[in-house]
């Protein structure tokens, strides 16, 4: 990005931000914004507390957890979709429509099945991430070239190796995408499930904060959990990149 | 127990001497598009077999049947004097579009076959090696195929299917996706291959030129549905240079006599 024949580093609106920020913040303008240094000070005194610890294990167990089985049942699933008709036919529709739907309405439903606790948070995560994991891997295995899997057949491979070896290694770049934008709808999913159950993690914190109107601890939790759903969502589009330099060859 | 195995265009070969042999093949497709009508074909041991004809006419589908990949819906192939129902080792795959494995270099993809057939990694990868020096890509192991030109990729498909060490290799219109240069100068290492290895070859291509130069023999089939309408053998002396194969006399001959029947068919109505 260039102004005035200067090159202006991408990071740099950033600190234009903080400074109108921190600006709007001292004037007092308004009582929910304190100025952005207190929200970092806040930030620095919150990372070594226990309540902090206790809340990111809480918030990053369901996160993962749910992620892990979004994954694990989001591949089997969109393969199966893209491999079978009939289930790709079947599912397909239900998939569409979660897909799209506001899960978060789900969550007060779960929370009277399951419970009030983790284990609804980890269904929340579930279903905010698995039914983008299941629709890119469908398009990915979909779009595996004809003659590769002709090609696997023609040299005798099982069914084992024709998936294990070509289908899915084929399919990686669309599957990872999936699970980028899984990644991102999860973060959403643990937040969102915490704070409707409101007793656990990162959502208590949130309750907590703003209950007690304690503004610059409650910005900078919201600022750490923005800078983990970022983190996470580049981590795994490094990985796509890895990927990216022979997806563009097929 | 017949003791000739007689085609459609009144051939007759002694049942050793053919390596595989349809009879009797029909193919609709879905949607009632009628590929291949009771196609009758047998091919000596040896040779290099042509499958020439207007585009759509079945010769791809007809390949694809022979290879296993496609299942007809009427007729059936034999290979070996067995009647075969699917994809086999005695047979291998040159593929129009490389089908190689991006993600992988060209000495795995070399090696692919070896490898699904289980193959330990230090014999698959000699044997790829030597198979990559001998359609000239040497010093090319590690590259992926995305590096490559190609006529280099299909270089690495051609040596994929000389690795498992098939009977019979199978080519589907192989060099319709590189330039006339490339082309030329990959059909004559491909013949010079051939001397070496001694295989039996089924090649499918709508190019005459080409079909002449590569061939023993020639089928060329009718506009859809395909069925077997000729065969021709062109009678070229192959002992001169590439040049002079495409000066020889038969060949010549043949490229004319291979034109005047296929300009028929583009000729009848609905062309």
């Amino acid at each position: 990005m260039t102004a005035f024949g200067i090159r202006i580093p991408a990071g740099l609106s950033l600190v234009v931000w903080a400074v109108v920020w921190e600006i709007a913040g001292r004037l007092g303008s308004s009582l929910v914004l304190p100025p952005f240094s207190e929200v970092i000070a806040a930030g620095i005194k919150l990372i070594p507390s226990e309540k902090f610890a206790e809340a990111a294990s809480i918030t990053l167990h369901a996160f993962f957890v749910g992620m892990a089985w979004a994954v694990a049942v989001g591949i089997p699933v969109g393969v199966l979709m893209a491999r079978s008709k009939a289930a790709g036919r079947i599912l397909g529709v239900w998939v569409n429509i979660f897909v799209s739907a506001p899960i978060s309405a789900l969550v007060p439903i779960l929370m009277a099945v399951i419970g009030i606790g983790q284990s609804t948070v980890i269904v929340t995560v579930f279903l905010f991430a698995v039914f983008i994991i299941i629709l890119d891997t469908q398009v990915g295995v979909q779009h595996v070239g004809r003659s590769l899997e002709e090609m696997a057949r023609s040299f005798g491979a099982s069914r084992a190796q024709l998936y294990g070896k070509v289908l899915l290694l084929a399919a990686l770049p669309e599957m990872l995408a999936g699970i980028r934008l899984a990644v991102i709808r999860g973060v959403k999913g643990v937040v969102i499930g915490q704070l409707l159950v409101s007793i656990i993690g990162v959502g208590e914190l949130f309750e907590l904060y703003s209950r007690n109107f304690l503004m610059a601890e409650f910005w900078a939790l919201v600022l750490m959990v923005f800078a983990f759903a970022f983190l996470m969502s580049e981590a795994v589009a490094w990985l796509e990149r890895r990927v990216e330099y022979y997806a563009a060859a097929r | 127990m017949t003791a000739r195995v007689v085609t459609t265009a009144g051939e007759r070969y002694r049942p050793q001497d053919v390596i595989a042999a349809v009879r009797g093949i029909g193919k609709t497709y879905p949607g009632g598009v009628e590929a291949l009508r009771d196609v009758h074909l047998a091919f000596p041991r040896g040779q290099l077999t042509t499958l020439l004809g207007p585009s759509g006419c079945g010769k791809t589908t007809l390949l694809k049947i022979v290879a296993g990949l496609l299942r007809p819906d009427m007729g059936e192939v034999e290979v070996n004097g067995r009647v075969v129902d699917g994809p086999g080792p005695e047979r291998a795959f040159v593929f129009q579009d490389f089908a190689l494995l991006p993600w992988a270099n060209v000495l795995r993809n070399v090696a692919f076959g070896l490898e699904l057939r289980g193959v330990a990694r230090a014999a698959r990868e000699e044997t790829a090696r030597k198979y990559i020096a001998a359609v000239g890509l040497a010093g090319f192991e590690k590259s992926y195929p995305h590096q490559l030109s190609g006529g280099m990729r299909q270089r690495v498909g051609l040596a994929r299917a000389l690795a498992v060490n098939a009977d019979i290799l199978m080519m589907d219109e192989p060099f319709s996706a590189v330039d006339e240069q490339t082309r030329r100068k990959f059909q004559e290492d491909l013949l010079e291959l051939l001397k070496v290895e001694r295989k039996t070859v089924i090649f499918v291509t709508h190019s005459i030129e080409e079909a002449v130069y590569l061939s023993d023999r020639i089928v060329l089939l009718s506009r859809r549905p395909g069925r077997v309408s000729r065969i021709v053998a062109p009678k070229i002396s192959r002992d001169g240079s590439p040049d002079d194969i495409r000066r020889d006399r038969g060949y010549l001959d043949a490229v004319d006599e291979i034109w005047a029947i296929l300009k028929q068919y583009l000729m009848e109505p609905g062309a």
